[in-house]
């Protein structure tokens, strides 16, 4: 079964039918519909993985432009698996948050919901893209229909923040082709097919440029300190689903590539400039939360707050260390369900009251307890609360640094300390003191938003207690990576017994 | 003594014995999700998980009991939670059975408790919740096999005390409590974080059973730092200097919770890491022990010189509950037989501090919720039952001859005498000020006039508050005679905390006890003249400089405001600054830089063909003049 | 023989070229690149002798084609903007511009 191309299939027809459907309540209830039946797909395809058969399964490759050896070629290993499981959980969930997002916009409420469909497709092609020029192809055709979510349903600034985070992504992307044609060139394969160019640039040299080429547009895509900026813009002035999508999935495509690209292709350079992206990574780490203290806006808080959680994720990558990239790619994979949860429900009470800024609530918990209780919960996930999915996977991020790099790790540390801070604090100016008077007849999640916020924190607290299942469908295939890296573990000071 | 094997599952009550944890894990779910829907019924639902917990923990205790002592332990895997790092598992010993029975007993006395006291609270059901939420992540934090599943419960009573200490949010003062808790017990679960990661780099694992036995190979550094952060841990959450600060505003939360969370279990978490880890990373020798005792003797007369001087009742016994941890974590860095009096006096404080604090709060119901004791006096005939169990509890604390204190107190004190004559004789300069701050709240109390205003009605609590406040104060009375006479506590704890085979015997009348004894006497003698033969006025006087440095909490919150608070203010405007208008800044700059060149280049464009026609000539001249150029070199 | 004609086409250039630069009215302008045009087509006749081939003839035949398609629509222009404008000075018709 062709499950891959099914999936994309599936989302492309639905959006292009969303497109032609007249009525709007028919148009939500056709996106919402399309998007439980891709997960319900990707749930199958999921089950028929196994973990530890071939790397790549799910193989489809046709030739595309043959004479540049361009391939249509899709599969996915268990790290492409997992965030692609993450986007068809997403996408329903944002499909039924989004609900009246769309109404205010510039253009029609169907064309919203076609291009989450659009956008969807995107996703899982550019996770499961095996061939390099494919996907560059979607990355950069990713940025579109998220220009227009941005730029035409979008805040006040919506216009700025549109353009400023397409052009930051195509400076990046530009890059990152000047890269891809320079891999294929000189490598002299023929081939774009990504396992065929493991290993084919071996001068180091050549490496380090072209693993800048991609680096940087992974930086941006991420995004890594201090080319960070866009996001905060951008996550503010999107509507509430549309910035899920953006700093949950988009933006995990950045750490992906890191992942899957930079390290295996480039192995040598990435040693070479581990040092410089461990700094970068510790230092977003760090500032990120310490600016996300200091924000005024829920959205823009919540925003520098996956900065700082990007910083951990690229740290991990980087340490190539097996607990550091398996809990790298479950971070990618937490911090979108952690994330997604405290945006929404920002988004819900953006909604209710009409503003970003936090002074406009207070006592909020009094009137609308579930809503604050869901807030919460998932602001603990965004803390990295034991029990709950982010610190396993932050745990495995900070252990698998120090066991290379002790001293960046503990520096990262602090941000758990941070991070309790900004958190609690935005809890507390928002929910807690007595309830602000423009916040006393705020009603509590309706039935709607109950559906969305009940899946989103169960699965914070499921994998928090059971991150076995999708670690061993992410180990494997890291393992495989740090091969080709050709890395060695650091082995404990005291040897175990019988070794 | 080595510590024992560990012994695989044995089945029985003990192979079931995560029902400790999930019975009232299931209760807080059942509640939180319930909603209003249980209200009726929430607390009874409340009580029953913590009984239930309770029963499970004393049959496991008693199936223990039919073991040899050096087969008291065992390992209980659950599941496989991060592979290659750790497992879910529990280790039932000793040490963590006496643990679960002290959280699962006081705990489930002070549920009963709390089915009155909060009767008149519309959210009592959520109550019962966090409470239940937090009975269960305390058995996770004593009953884990390993230092991951304990770091889960660590965090998980945090969050517990951080709902509980904000319970009543609408307040700010609670919310702003709640969060300075849960903050400051962040720095320490830092410390014990890194320590994990140490702990996993050098040894390859986490689980207890795995790493302690190994510990000698490591190096003295490795262990000396693994110690020191572990005590980081330790500091935050028993509330041990530098990391005491948020003790006194936890009392924000209602007055059950300061009982079980902030007195009886919670706060002496840090005392069981570092017994746990003791045997590896505390020896007795070591600096980082040497650490632990100044930390335990700094704390302990610190948290005694602010109860001295609080008119709020509640932070009088916080300030006591400060200063016996300090006693505890004393105990607990002087090797295997401060373990045992570390655990002993843990026990006996779990009782007796959870009956002053219940007394307190029964006070307080029958006062309008009043906490400043300057508008308490000559309650004694008014609610006898309090008092007298009140009583009990401040005899017990206090270490009269023969109740509670006396022994498990003295044991620490002897056993620091031993150990280091400064420490020990500090140690009995705590105790007389615990004489005079303890007496000073029981005269302010149930002595003297009656100061409250017209409109208090005071009156004895229901049953259901002073029945647990009579078991409470019988276990106060008894339990240390019972604990530490012959040894019985050190014969049981033997095995799970290495004690030697030789124990010392202990002295019910000794030197270094009568001198204590003198000294605490002299503190009750001294707070009778100021306290209960004078009037107490009803507005504090202003008091020399030292009762301000008391009241003001030894400027504990003043120094973290400076160093810590104020220049992160700075630090977070500086960064937003310079986050908007450097670094964006520069990419704004950027963008304005290439969008202004353009608008003057385009300029150029002026609309007289003239012009375009004069560029295309110079162009083609220019062209031209190349190419001459070029073919003629 | 032949330099005598390229001077002169060099000369019709320039004054040609110089008209175009300097001068204001368009048909005067207009005359001026027809003056260039010529110029260029007395260049390749000349050429055309010299070598004794007829392709620079075609050539100058062609110019001529394209001079006069060129007039046409040319002129049509410049009596469009005339009658819009009442004037035929190029500097008048400068609303193209930034």
């Amino acid at each position: 079964m062709p499950w891959l191309s099914i999936l994309m299939g599936v989302s492309v027809l639905g959006a292009l039918g969303v497109a032609f459907v007249k009525d709007d309540r028919l148009a939500k209830q056709a996106t919402l519909a399309v998007s439980l039946v891709v997960l319900a797909l990707t749930v199958v395809m999921t089950v028929q993985f196994s973990p530890n058969g071939d790397r790549f399964q799910f193989v489809e490759t046709y030739d595309w432009i043959p004479a540049f050896g361009v391939h249509y070629g899709v599969a996915v290993d268990g790290v492409a698996l997992v965030l692609i499981l993450l986007s068809a959980v997403l996408v329903p969930i944002v499909v039924l948050a989004s609900w009246h997002d769309a109404e205010a916009g510039k253009r029609s409420v169907r064309t919203y919901f076609s291009l989450l469909l659009v956008l969807e497709a995107m996703m899982i092609g550019v996770f499961a893209a095996t061939d390099i020029f494919l996907f560059y192809v979607f990355f950069e055709a990713m940025l579109i229909p998220m220009y227009f979510m941005i730029g035409s349903y979008g805040g006040a600034q919506r216009s700025y923040a549109a353009v400023k985070f397409l052009l930051y992504s195509l400076f990046g992307g530009l890059l990152m082709l000047v890269a891809v044609i320079a891999l294929y060139v000189i490598a002299g394969k023929g081939t774009f097919m990504f396992p065929e160019l493991i290993g084919a640039i071996k001068d180091p040299t050549t490496q380090k440029w072209l693993f800048l080429g991609f680096f940087i547009a992974f930086a941006i895509k991420a995004p890594l300190w201090p080319f960070h900026t866009w996001l905060p813009d951008a996550a503010a002035q999107a509507p509430a689903g549309a910035a899920v999508l953006l700093v949950g999935v988009l933006d995990k495509v950045g750490t992906y590539g890191m992942l899957r690209f930079c390290l295996e292709l480039f192995p040598e350079a990435s040693k070479w400039a581990t040092p410089v992206v461990i700094a970068l990574s510790v230092i977003g780490i760090v500032y990120g939360a310490i600016v996300a203290i200091g924000q005024t806006d829920i959205k823009r808080l919540i925003a520098y707050t996956s900065i700082s959680h990007f910083g951990f994720i690229a740290m991990g990558v980087f340490a190539m260390t097996s607990n550091g990239a398996s809990g790298a790619t479950l971070y990618m994979v937490n911090h979108g369900f952690s994330t997604g949860a405290l945006f929404l429900i920002a988004g819900f009470l953006i909604y209710r009251r009409g503003s970003h800024f936090i002074e406009d609530y207070g006592g909020v918990q009094k009137v609308a307890p579930v809503l604050a209780g869901a807030f919460l919960v998932a602001g603990l996930s965004g803390l990295s609360l034991p029990g709950l999915n982010s610190f396993v996977s932050e745990f495995m991020v900070l252990l698998g640094t120090y066991e290379r790099y002790a001293v960046p790790a503990v520096i990262a540390a602090t941000g758990v300390v941070l991070a309790a801070l900004y958190i609690l604090w935005m809890y507390q100016r928002t929910m807690n003191g007595p309830t602000a008077e423009s916040v006393r007849s705020m009603p509590d999640l309706n039935i709607r938003e109950r559906w969305v916020v009940a899946p989103l924190l169960v699965l914070i607290i499921v994998l928090g207690l059971f991150p076995k299942p999708l670690l061993d469908v992410i180990n494997p295939s890291v393992k495989e990576t740090l091969t080709n890296v050709s890395v060695t573990h650091p082995a404990p000071a005291v040897a175990k017994e019988g070794q | 003594m080595e510590p024992a094997e560990i012994l695989s599952n044995p089945g029985g009550v003990i192979g079931v014995s995560w029902l400790m944890i999930a019975l009232p894990l299931l209760g807080a779910a059942v509640l939180l999700l319930g909603g209003r829907r249980t209200d009726k019924w929430g607390h009874f639902l409340g009580v029953l998980m913590a009984l239930a917990s309770f029963v499970v923990a004393a049959l496991v205790f008693f199936q223990m009991l039919g073991f040899a002592p050096a087969e008291r332990r065992v390992s209980v895997p659950l599941y496989a939670f991060i592979p290659g790092v750790a497992d879910l598992g529990l280790l039932i010993d000793p040490l963590s059975i006496s643990f679960a029975l002290l959280i699962t007993g006081v705990g489930s006395l002070i549920h009963i408790y709390s089915i009155g006291y909060m009767s008149h609270d519309t959210d009592r059901r959520r109550f019962f919740a966090y409470l239940n939420l937090f009975v269960a992540a305390m058995l996770l934090l004593v009953l884990a096999d390993n230092y991951v599943a304990l770091f889960i419960g660590w965090e998980g009573v945090g969050l517990a005390s951080y709902l509980l200490i904000g319970f009543w949010q609408f307040k700010p003062s609670a919310a702003t409590a709640a969060k300075k808790a849960f903050v400051v017990n962040r720095v320490g679960d830092f410390g014990l974080l890194i320590a994990i990661f140490i702990v996993f780099t050098t040894f390859g694992s986490v689980a207890f059973g795995e790493v302690f036995p190994k510990a000698g190979e490591a190096s003295q550094g490795t262990l000396t730092a693994i110690g020191l952060l572990l005590l980081l841990g330790a500091c935050g959450k028993s509330a041990q200097l530098p990391l005491q600060s948020w003790l006194l505003d936890a009392m924000e939360g209602p007055t059950p919770v300061s009982a079980l969370i902030h007195a009886a279990t919670m706060v002496t978490a840090g005392v069981y890491l570092v017994v746990r880890s003791g045997a590896a990373f505390f020896p007795g020798d070591g600096t980082a022990s040497l650490v632990v005792t100044i930390v335990g003797v700094a704390t302990l007369l610190a948290g005694a010189i602010i109860g001295t001087a609080k008119d709020d009742i509640k932070k009088a016994l916080a300030g006591s509950t400060m200063s016996q941890i300090g006693y505890m974590m004393l105990a607990a860095g002087l090797g295997p037989v401060g373990y045992a009096f570390a655990i002993a006096h843990l026990i006996t404080h779990g009782f007796f501090k959870a009956n002053l604090f219940l007394g307190a709060g029964s006070v307080m119901h029958g006062m309008n919720d009043q906490v400043d004791m300057r508008r308490y006096g000559g309650l004694r005939t008014l609610m006898p039952v309090t008092f007298i169990t009140f009583l009990v509890g401040y005899l017990a604390i206090i270490g009269f001859p023969l109740l509670s204190g006396y022994f498990t107190k003295d044991g620490i004190i002897e056993t620091a005498m031993e150990h280091n004559a400064i420490l020990g004789w500090l140690a009995v300069a705590g105790a007389g000020i615990t004489g005079f701050y303890m007496s000073r709240v029981v005269f302010m109390t149930f002595f003297g006039e009656r100061r409250w205003d017209k409109d208090v009605h005071p009156h004895e609590s229901p049953a259901v508050m002073t029945w647990p406040l009579i078991v409470l104060a019988a276990g106060s009375a008894v339990l240390g005679a019972y604990l530490v006479l012959s040894n019985r506590l050190m014969v049981f704890l033997g095995p799970a905390v290495g004690l030697p085979e030789e124990l010392p015997a202990f002295h019910v009348v000794s030197p270094v006890g009568l001198a204590t004894l003198a000294l605490v006497a002299a503190g009750a003698g001294y707070a009778w003249l100021k306290y209960g033969r004078q009037e107490v006025p009803v507005v504090a006087p202003r008091g020399s400089f030292l009762t301000t440095f008391a009241r003001r909490d030894l400027y504990g919150d003043a120094l973290n405001e400076a160093l810590f608070m104020r220049p992160g203010q700075w630090l977070t405007r500086l960064a937003v600054w310079f986050d908007n208008r450097g670094v964006d800044g520069l990419v704004n700059g950027l963008a304005a830089t290439i969008g202004g060149t353009s608008g003057r280049l385009r300029r150029i464009q002026t609309g007289y063909v003239r012009s375009y026609a004069l560029s295309i000539f110079v162009g083609a001249a220019i062209l031209a003049g190349a190419w001459f150029v070029v073919g003629t070199l | 023989m032949t330099t005598h004609y390229l001077i002169l086409s060099a000369l019709l250039f320039a004054i040609g070229g110089i008209g175009v630069l300097v001068r204001r009215n368009a048909i005067v302008v207009f005359m001026c690149v027809e003056l260039m045009l010529n110029a260029c087509n007395l260049a390749f006749v000349a050429f055309a002798r010299q070598h004794g081939n007829i392709e620079g003839q075609v050539i100058a035949f062609f110019v001529m084609i394209v001079a006069a398609a060129e007039v046409v629509v040319g002129l049509a222009i410049i009596v469009t903007i005339f009658r819009t404008r009442r004037s035929a000075s190029v500097d008048d018709a400068s609303l193209l511009k930034y």
